[in-house]
């Protein structure tokens, strides 16, 4: 049973690790620094994944350009820069708003202010399908009926 | 008239969508496209060369094909490489992470299209070059600038494009 148990954990643990380098820095902030970063960039192949999730070896690549980067002090933006001028903003998991990204950005909110103005709207007809006192009591009547005569 | 009024949210929606399921999202628009080539120097696989990089072609329009011995969508375009080669085409191989024996057993294989052959055994100028799918091939113009990238194995419609960009740039027949 113990064995069991220690197979199905090692089953969980192995993905968990796979495709990820040890990766050394000078001090923990450092450390801290490189793992936000590759949280916030996509991996090119597989598209849905960050890099710090991603096995492939162009994952790895770039994850050894971010490391390089933060050992040598560069700023957030300067390795940001550094991926985009290769990739694209596509690279990145939270893209800048400009003219091309515009629409990702503001759709969203256009679609939520849209939604909430239709809201009342909503509600409004909600309450005039409800039934007035003469239409309930008349209800009542009718359910009355079909109660006595069934 | 109240009744269609979904529909009138439900049916440009739904063209939107249908749009979207057009395109490939496995193509990613290079930012270097209109940029100035990134620079590389690497040792030429079958020793022709002391070392290539991009000046190496300077003054001439030229392709930078992407391949690995291991990849197998650059096997599929190996036929349409030799055939621009032919037509004039002045091709440099990048070899990407690749065992240099196993690419130079390939070329003496399959035929060698390339001018030169850049080993980039790391992969460290394809990061550079925004590589992420080999094979890929880049549109060099004569003064050095990034004219156009076809990611994935190339196609008769790609090759022919390709061909009359590089001829405008005059790069075709030399």
């Amino acid at each position: 049973m113990r064995l069991f148990a220690a197979l199905v954990l090692c089953a969980f643990f192995i993905p968990a690790f796979g495709g990820v380098e040890i990766t050394r820095f000078d001090s923990p902030e450092q450390e801290r620094r490189y793992q936000e970063i590759i949280r916030g960039l996509r991996c090119l192949v597989c598209q849905n994944q960050t890099l710090a999730e991603s096995g492939a070896g162009l994952a790895a690549d770039m994850r050894g350009a971010v490391a390089r980067m933060v050992r040598e002090g560069a700023s957030d933006g300067e390795i940001t820069d550094f991926i985009t001028a290769r990739y694209g903003d596509f690279a990145l998991y939270r893209p800048p708003l400009k003219k091309e990204t515009a629409a990702l950005w503001i759709f969203p909110f256009a679609l939520a202010l849209l939604l909430l103005c239709l809201l009342p709207l909503f509600f409004r007809r909600r309450r005039r399908a409800a039934l007035d006192e003469t239409g309930m009591r008349r209800a009542a009547e009718i359910l009355g009926e079909k109660r006595g005569g069934g | 008239m109240k009744r269609f009024l979904p529909f009138l949210f439900f049916i440009p929606l739904a063209l939107l969508m249908l749009a979207g399921l057009q395109l490939n999202p496995r193509l990613v628009p290079s930012p270097l496209v209109g940029k100035t080539a990134p620079a590389f120097s690497l040792p030429e696989l079958n020793g022709a060369a002391e070392s290539i990089s991009p000046q190496t072609m300077a003054g001439r329009a030229w392709l930078l094909n992407v391949w690995a011995s291991w990849c197998v969508g650059c096997r599929a375009e190996h036929a349409l490489l030799a055939e621009m080669q032919e037509r004039g085409a002045a091709i440099v191989g990048l070899n990407y992470k690749d065992e240099p024996d196993a690419a130079r057993a390939w070329l003496a294989e399959f035929g060698d299209p390339y001018v030169y052959s850049a080993a980039d055994s790391e992969g460290a100028a394809a990061l550079d070059w925004g590589v992420y799918g080999v094979p890929e091939t880049f549109v060099i113009d004569g003064g050095g600038v990034v004219r156009r990238k076809h990611v994935g194995p190339l196609d008769e419609t790609a090759a022919r494009e390709i061909m009359l960009l590089l001829e405008n740039l005059g790069g075709g027949n030399s």
